[in-house]
């Protein structure tokens, strides 16, 4: 599922490992095709609309979804947007027809809204200072008592638009509502998707710093948008 | 005669006149705002006086572009047209034009109207003023933070479209899946029409694409030959739905860079030779959309071909204009798929002129900058041309530059556009030519600037 420009944090991770000499390799799999244990180091998986939430979530049910929770539990990075995060949750309610259940990744469930959410995001983040996005969703994401959110929204709605959480923490995995894309302006959340993933399969533990001038004068940009479109 | 539609054309024709003089705009929405307060069903009662009836158009791309040359093959036939012309496409604006274009009690001022429709305003425009023939463009992703998903937009229309009489006629690019299928089983006639060249394929559906699975079963289509975005001959590995047969085919196609394209089309009265002023694949499918519609409404097919050769780039899409002794090409980006056809144009010269990105995120440029992702900047990465970014939301293509694979040094980041105008003119060489890319709003606000220079005509004056 790829809705939104999420393809955006895909590139984020690939070049940012080859600007570093680390060889990076985009693998889709796609629905019907099985998820090899132990041969993938990052995890994406983005946003579709409602029709296509249907089969994926099926898709993720079974081996492909055991696969995953084995993977993440054992440290992998993921970072899940929009459906994909809704279905990492226990379930999806929509407003009409049958509840999808998901795998159970994230203590949270989510459950369809009336009123759609849109617009640019800032939210205070303790791992990653402010991250900055852009929401389109109409549902409304509730975590449970284990659950840790992102962050806390400084402007826009967030998981639900009542409680002031966004997003969801989970070990190495992140899911948000956070379009952008999220990971080209927030190179901090990038580069700590791959620091977990060499350290995780080659030990290592410093990531050599790139420049971050335009992604940081993006981010700036961003940021007061959001606060003067509020 | 009825006097509250007198008065509310009155009142229409005052505001545009008054908002003109005050210098505060084009004055072509809020007009028809006070039109309609004052009459509701002012354009209702508009449109069922035009003599020969409406046509209307709606799609993605290409709306403004194909109801201009539609409008001008009509008229270079004869017929006197209405027609919104400055490309206001909702309720309000296509309200205004029709009152502008009738006379003081609402007597229209032409035997027939041209009406270019937003995807979401397209139900209501067709139920107010029942088109004789409907044309619909392609549906692609556009600004989907401000219509909700794809799907809702193509529900609405195939419900919109089985409201249409059996005398009523739709013209439909059979190239795109979704409105070939919206449009089986209508009462109204269905004309199609569609690409049959091999010269200018795509070898896989681009990242902005969407509607690549089948709208009757959900499998993924298979596509044998794709033209632009999700547009070509496919069929569905499910269910077997495939592209209908083509009434009005391109059999050969010349793109001549940016000077215009020509066209061999096959037709039910035999082969016909186009060529149009505009250049790029999608003015390809805008120049075949307008000729097998006006064909379709008897327009002789020599006047049709003079239309489109005669016709040149609408207001603002792609614009040619002397400043400070540099010549400046504007191009407006709008979405993906349009941004990608630029790229794809400007790719194919091997792009050595320098250019400059706009890029805001008002209303009508699409709030949500994520789209400049689903865009294959990755064309710009082995050009040589040197590319600055500005606009509100310039340091977002910056960005995507860098990602794109475009080196540091080819990446120029401006400020906001008035200032990044001149910095970005000054380092285009005296006689020189550059490209302008803006999004919507930036265009507007580029044309001001020019026209406060005394560079261009005020869109509204031509």
């Amino acid at each position: 599922m790829n809705i939104y420009g999420d393809r955006g944090n895909v590139l984020s991770l690939a070049q940012r490992c080859r600007w570093r000499g680390i060889d990076a390799e985009i693998v889709s799999v796609g629905v019907g095709e099985p998820l090899d244990s132990g041969r993938f180091d990052v995890f994406f998986w983005g946003g579709g609309q409602d029709r296509e939430q249907i089969p994926a979530s099926a898709d993720v049910h079974g081996v492909k979804g055991q696969v995953l929770k084995a993977e993440v539990n054992d440290g992998a990075p993921l970072l899940s947007v929009c459906g994909g995060y809704q279905l990492l949750g226990r379930y999806y309610r929509p407003l009409d027809g049958p509840e999808l259940p998901g795998i159970g990744l994230f203590d949270a469930w989510t459950e369809a809204g009336h009123e759609r959410f849109i617009g640019n995001v800032v939210v205070q983040s303790d791992e990653f200072g402010e991250v900055v996005g852009f929401e389109n969703h109409s549902g409304r994401t509730f975590l449970g008592p284990s659950a840790r959110p992102l962050g806390r929204v400084r402007v826009g709605r967030g998981n639900n638009g009542s409680d002031g959480t966004e997003g969801c923490r989970y070990r190495n995995a992140i899911g948000c509502y956070l379009h952008g894309a999220l990971l080209p302006k927030n190179p901090a959340v990038s580069d700590f998707l791959i620091h977990g993933a060499l350290e995780r399969r080659y030990g290592l533990t410093e990531l050599p710093p790139l420049e971050d001038d335009l992604e940081d004068a993006a981010h700036a940009s961003a940021v007061r948008r959001a606060v003067a479109t509020r | 005669m009825d006097p509250r539609l007198a008065a509310a054309v009155t009142a229409s024709k005052l505001s545009a006149t008054a908002i003109r003089w005050l210098g505060r705009g084009g004055g072509t929405a809020a007009p028809g705002v006070v039109a309609n307060l004052i009459d509701p069903q002012v354009l209702d009662k508009l449109s069922r006086r035009v003599a020969s009836g409406c046509v209307v158009v709606a799609g993605t791309n290409g709306k403004t572009t194909t109801a201009r040359m539609l409008a001008d093959i009509l008229e270079g036939a004869g017929v006197r047209v209405i027609h919104n012309r400055s490309g206001s496409n909702l309720v309000r604006g296509i309200s205004a034009a029709f009152a502008g274009q009738s006379s003081l009690v609402g007597r229209p001022g032409g035997d027939l109207a041209v009406i270019e429709a937003d995807e979401a305003a397209f139900p209501e425009v067709v139920r107010r003023t029942q088109p004789r023939l409907v044309l619909l463009l392609n549906l692609f992703r556009d600004q989907l933070d401000r219509y909700g998903e794809l799907d809702t937009v193509a529900t609405r229309w195939g419900e919109t479209l089985r409201t249409l009489p059996a005398d009523a006629t739709v013209v439909v690019n059979a190239d795109d899946p979704s409105l070939a299928a919206m449009t089986e089983e209508l009462s109204a006639r269905r004309r199609t029409f569609g690409f049959a060249q091999d010269r200018y394929v795509l070898d896989a559906l681009p990242h902005a694409a969407d509607s690549a699975t089948c709208r009757r079963c959900g499998a993924p289509l298979r596509y044998r030959r794709l033209f632009l975005s999700h547009l070509g001959d496919y069929r569905c590995d499910g269910c077997g739905y495939a592209r209908p047969p083509l009434d009005y085919a391109v059999t050969g196609l010349e793109l001549d860079g940016l000077e215009g394209v020509g066209m061999a089309v096959s037709t039910p009265a035999g082969p016909l030779g186009l060529h149009a002023g505009v250049p790029g694949l999608y003015n390809a499918y805008n120049a075949l959309a307008a000729a097998a519609t006006t064909l379709i409404m008897g327009v002789p097919a020599d006047a049709v071909g003079r239309g489109i050769a005669a016709f040149r780039s609408a207001f603002g899409r792609i614009e040619r204009v002397d400043y400070r002794g540099r010549h400046l090409v504007i191009v407006l980006i709008k979405n993906p798929v349009g941004f990608n056809e630029v790229l794809r144009m400007l790719a194919m010269g091997g792009l050595a002129e320098p250019a400059l990105i706009v890029i805001n995120d008002l209303d009508a440029d699409g709030r949500d900058v994520s789209w400049l992702w689903d865009v294959d900047a990755e064309q710009l990465a082995g050009v040589p041309a040197t590319l600055y970014t500005a606009g509100i939301r310039g340091a977002d293509m910056a960005v995507r530059l860098k990602y794109a694979g475009v080196p540091d040094e080819r990446i120029v980041p401006l400020g906001e556009l008035r200032a990044a105008l001149d910095r970005f003119t000054e380092a285009v060489a005296e006689g020189g030519t550059a490209y302008v890319l803006p999004t919507y709003t930036a265009m507007l606000d580029l044309r001001a600037m020019l026209a406060e220079r005394g560079v261009v005509q005020s869109f509204w004056e031509q």
